[in-house]
């Protein structure tokens, strides 16, 4: 069985031939383009990155040797033969822990209550006025631009070293971070309830309490789940700038050569990262799991 | 006139038992998390050292401290505050770049469907999620170890933990491509390395693509940050400024970094509509 092909004349298809080609060329130039440009960014950036090839290739041993040395304890065996030995430190890493975790918590609640009140005001469909809107947009906006540890380093100044300084910094991020999910949760709702509350002769507070919270809750609780699974990976690093937490421990491991230490550490934070996220992800499973049923 | 049919509350709560009586496991659920998470509230601010006298003082503090940044002013400095701010957006290019190079061959290995045996996908996944469970910050302080202070070690360090991050969410972005190109591919006579570049890779790389822009914009703000531990940029300059206490340098800083992701907001999100079109930019 053959299948019949048309095969045009060949003055016609030079012509088609041609203008294929043509059209190839010219896209394969643009792409080129493209791609030299892309080359000539990462180039300047390298040169202003400082990246030195030599020094890589040289030091690129060390990488794999830190992470043997991480690995052995200080008799020179490896330190899975002596687990005794190796977590010698667990009970005041496990509170140092703890207490990463509830500087989170605690940040990540006083955050999301401060966004809970301040979202209502930024969205486009419940904002009362504008210039009020346009002023807590931009408010958000700074809390959110600015890295959590920045606001840590500036609050150890003002609140003094310590948990407290971890707390308020995560806070401040969160607004930000959280308020603009929020708000964005709350400009996608159906507006009809609104409207039925509103024609009750309700006020402004009723409306979002009894027409806009019902349908936003389980979205701002998932949001929120998801922003302290975060913020525990933020709250691990607190202590290096000393606002409590783990991180104080790990960098003085990491800083003092206390190896094992510092495989230790890394372990149970990667641990407890782990067990957060999947607890989290369980939570919100639940939550939109129960919104989908009903 | 009219006027309501009389409802009958008794018959009411007769039908409609489970509005009217709801077990009490399900009408105490809510308060008693409330109080739950109220109680370990108050737990955490005790725990860790809140007090209204802490907290008065700290903002008092805090307000002299925002006074004394007003005006924002780099003194003689702005020469070298430039060249760090040039410094952290390489950091953060090249970063992202390096990371996307290696993450792209990763990620096909962590694909269900380019990898459909679960023996070998397993253990790429780990390894990935373990490197995404370290942070950024502590992945610095390792590179500074290895490579020295600097901001190539900066690079390093972004590298690492955004290949965690990408090799994630290019294999998802992998496994919800269509199938069915992949076939006509193979049905076609292509090898499992045609399928790849001629099957999957067209469906991909603008994903992809909008991804790694998206994290060259967040990673100018991780890299503000990096140079705290001593990996360079503008960071390092920020943490120094901010340790002898010259407000107004820092708050120059601040507005420069404002200005700086802003800027680099509006070019990838510019660039990004022009990769894969309005619609797909969540």
């Amino acid at each position: 069985m053959s299948a019949a092909v048309s095969i045009l004349p060949a003055p016609q298809l030079a012509a088609l031939n041609d203008a294929y080609r043509k059209a190839v060329a010219r896209r394969r130039l643009r792409t080129m383009l493209v791609v030299v440009a892309c080359f000539a960014a990462l180039f300047v950036a390298a040169l202003g990155a400082e990246v030195n090839v030599r020094t890589f290739v040289e030091k690129i041993g060390n990488f794999g040797s830190y992470f043997d040395r991480i690995f052995t304890l200080e008799a020179g065996t490896r330190v899975w033969t002596d687990v005794n030995e190796w977590f010698w430190g667990w009970k005041k890493w496990l509170s140092l822990l703890g207490e990463t975790v509830l500087i989170s918590y605690v940040g990540t609640l006083i955050g999301a209550v401060l966004a809970f009140g301040l979202n209502f005001l930024a969205a486009e469909n419940t904002a009362p006025s504008a210039p009020l809107r346009f002023a807590v947009r931009r408010f958000m906006e700074f809390c959110r631009t600015v890295p959590d540890i920045v606001f840590a380093l500036i609050f150890v100044i003002a609140f003094g070293l310590g948990p407290m300084a971890g707390v308020l910094a995560i806070a401040i991020h969160c607004v930000g971070a959280l308020g603009k999910l929020y708000g964005e949760i709350v400009e996608n709702i159906d507006m009809k309830p609104v409207e039925g509350i509103r024609s009750t002769g309700a006020g402004w507070i009723d409306c979002m309490r009894f027409a806009v919270l019902p349908q936003v809750a389980a979205g701002f609780a998932s949001y929120t789940l998801l922003r302290f699974e975060i913020n525990v990976r933020g709250a691990s690093v607190m202590g290096f700038v000393g606002a409590g937490g783990i991180g104080q421990e790990l960098v003085v491991a990491v800083r003092k050569f206390y190896y094992s230490d510092v495989s230790a550490i890394l372990l149970m934070i990667i641990v407890t990262v782990f067990i957060i996220d999947i607890a989290t992800g369980w939570l919100r499973g639940r939550l939109f799991g129960k919104e989908a049923r009903s | 006139m009219s006027r309501q049919p009389d409802i009958n509350t008794q018959e009411l709560r007769g039908r409609y038992p489970d509005v009217f009586n709801r077990p009490m496991a399900s009408r105490a659920g809510a308060p008693t998390i409330l109080v739950a998470a109220l109680a370990l509230f108050i737990f955490g601010l005790n725990e860790l050292d809140f007090s209204p006298a802490r907290m008065w003082n700290g903002l008092r503090e805090l307000g002299w401290i925002t006074m004394m940044m007003i005006p924002p002013n780099p003194g003689s400095s702005l020469p070298a505050y430039l060249q760090a701010m040039g410094e952290t957006l390489s950091i953060a290019l090249l970063g992202t770049t390096l990371a996307a190079a290696f993450a792209l061959p990763a990620s096909l290995l962590a694909a269900r469907n380019v990898i459909p045996s679960a023996w070998l996908r397993f253990p790429v996944r780990r390894f990935l999620d373990s490197i995404r469970g370290v942070d950024t910050l502590i992945w610095a302080l390792v590179w500074i170890n290895v490579v020295g202070l600097g901001p190539f070690a900066g690079v390093l360090a972004i590298a690492i933990s955004d290949f965690g991050a990408f090799g994630k969410l290019f294999s998802e972005a992998i496994e919800a491509a269509d199938r069915k190109q992949v076939e006509g591919i193979r049905a076609s006579g292509g090898s499992a390395l045609h399928e790849i570049r001629f099957g999957l890779m067209p469906q991909v790389l603008p994903v992809i693509a909008g991804q790694v822009l998206y994290f060259i914009e967040s990673n100018t703000r991780s890299a503000t940050i990096i140079g705290i531990v001593g990996a360079g940029g503008i960071g390092l300059q920020l943490a120094e400024q901010i340790r002898v206490l010259e407000w107004q340098k820092v708050s120059f800083l601040f507005l420069m970094i404002l200005v700086a992701v802003a800027a680099i907001d509006w070019i990838s999100s510019r660039l990004r509509f022009a990769i894969i079109g309005r619609r797909a930019v969540a």
